[in-house]
């Protein structure tokens, strides 16, 4: 019992460099400690409504609009580079059927209507949000920030950051199916 | 030497003057500040437990990032629609989870946090009396060290004896041999030499 005694401080570091060396290893594996969980997911969409952009993409979209299918929604601005690198895949995801909408996040008009025409405009709709009011409605904390919706409205995934190929075929495509059943 | 003090007081002077007048920067523009200054108090209380999401560790009354802007306007905006203080709270949680809390709810995933170091804290005490108790005990038994036996005794008693002869060269030479040659007496002088070889 004593020699049991002596050995656990031993023991319970020893247990404790095991848990942070696994989650170190997580790391690699793309676990991202300073990403938050959003709360939206398994809730409904928040409620919103937001204005288009005049000319490039007119009419804007709410709430109601994210129902009755699979639907992706994108937060993007002009000014966001990583919103540039991810906007090929964006624009394939819109060629393959999926109704993908844009949340303009903190832009000008002018800006986002440039660069829609210079890098093409896949979006559904898009959504002018100059002032991000309607992002903090979806809890965005930096763009961009990708969600999917299912059929009923409900939230069920959300990425931050930039999509990849990689991050396309091991977590959006899977949750695009799981949205569709 | 005059100079080093005046250079002194001066710094001495500065310092003073800064810790006096100077506050932390205020990262609240006076274009977010309400005209109700009751709401506003209340505003700013809640701005010290609320967590600029971006910004790790800083609520978002310190903060000047832009979404820590946003969420203060989001507090106000609350407040002036006549939400209580933790409804304004439910709110931000309902949005940016509870992330967005600086101090973290007590609940079944926060358990370990808020039990784990007074549990810590029990344990080690208790392990320390333990230690305490059983080292204490252990020299309450010995009584420091044991006593010599008898025949420790005697050799440290003619190591001693030997030891005076050296020092005292004037004594009876004859007399220091024979106890040098029996330092352990004559009786059993033969097991006391192989021993002390």
């Amino acid at each position: 019992m004593r020699r049991f005694l002596l050995l656990l401080p031993i023991v319970f570091f020893a247990v404790l460099i095991g848990v942070l060396g696994v989650m170190t290893l997580q790391t690699n594996d793309g676990r991202d400690p300073s990403l938050i969980p959003s709360p939206l997911i398994g809730k409904p969409a928040p409620e919103f409504s937001l204005p288009g952009i005049a000319e490039i993409a007119p009419g804007g979209f709410l709430t109601g609009d994210l129902r009755g299918k699979a639907t992706m929604v994108n937060v993007f601005a002009s000014w966001c580079i990583p919103c540039l690198a991810e906007h090929p895949l964006i624009s394939r995801l819109a060629e393959e059927g999926l109704a993908v909408y844009g949340i303009n996040h903190r832009d000008t008009e002018v800006d986002a209507a440039k660069w829609l025409k210079k890098n093409g405009n896949p979006y559904t709709a898009v959504g002018f949000d100059p002032d991000g009011r309607v992002s903090t409605e979806w809890g965005v904390t930096g763009i961009p920030e990708t969600f999917i919706i299912n059929a009923d409205g409900i939230v069920i995934y959300k990425y931050s950051g930039p999509m990849t190929p990689k991050v396309l075929e091991d977590k959006i495509l899977p949750k695009l199916r799981e949205a569709s059943r | 030497m005059r100079r080093f003090l005046a250079t002194g007081a001066i710094f001495i002077a500065l310092a003073v003057a800064v810790l006096v007048t100077g506050t932390p920067a205020l990262a609240v523009e006076p274009d977010e500040i309400l005209a109700n200054p009751a709401l506003e108090a209340r505003a700013r209380e809640l701005s010290k437990g609320l967590r600029c999401v971006v910004c790790q560790n800083q609520s978002i009354d310190d903060s000047n990032a832009d979404i820590a802007r946003d969420m203060r306007f989001l507090v106000r905006e609350r407040l002036v629609a006549g939400d209580t203080d933790p409804q304004v709270v439910a709110y931000m949680v309902a949005r940016y989870g509870d992330y967005v809390l600086l101090r973290p709810p007590f609940q079944a995933n926060t358990m370990a946090l808020w039990i784990g170091p007074p549990l810590m804290a029990v344990i080690v005490t208790i392990l320390a009396l333990l230690f305490f108790r059983t080292y204490q005990r252990e020299r309450a038994g010995r009584g420091g060290p044991e006593p010599l036996s008898p025949t420790d005794r005697e050799q440290l008693d003619a190591l001693v004896e030997k030891l005076a002869a050296e020092l005292r060269p004037s004594r009876n030479k004859s007399a220091l041999r024979a106890e040098l040659d029996h330092p352990f007496g004559t009786q059993d002088s033969g097991d006391s030499d192989t021993r002390a070889k």
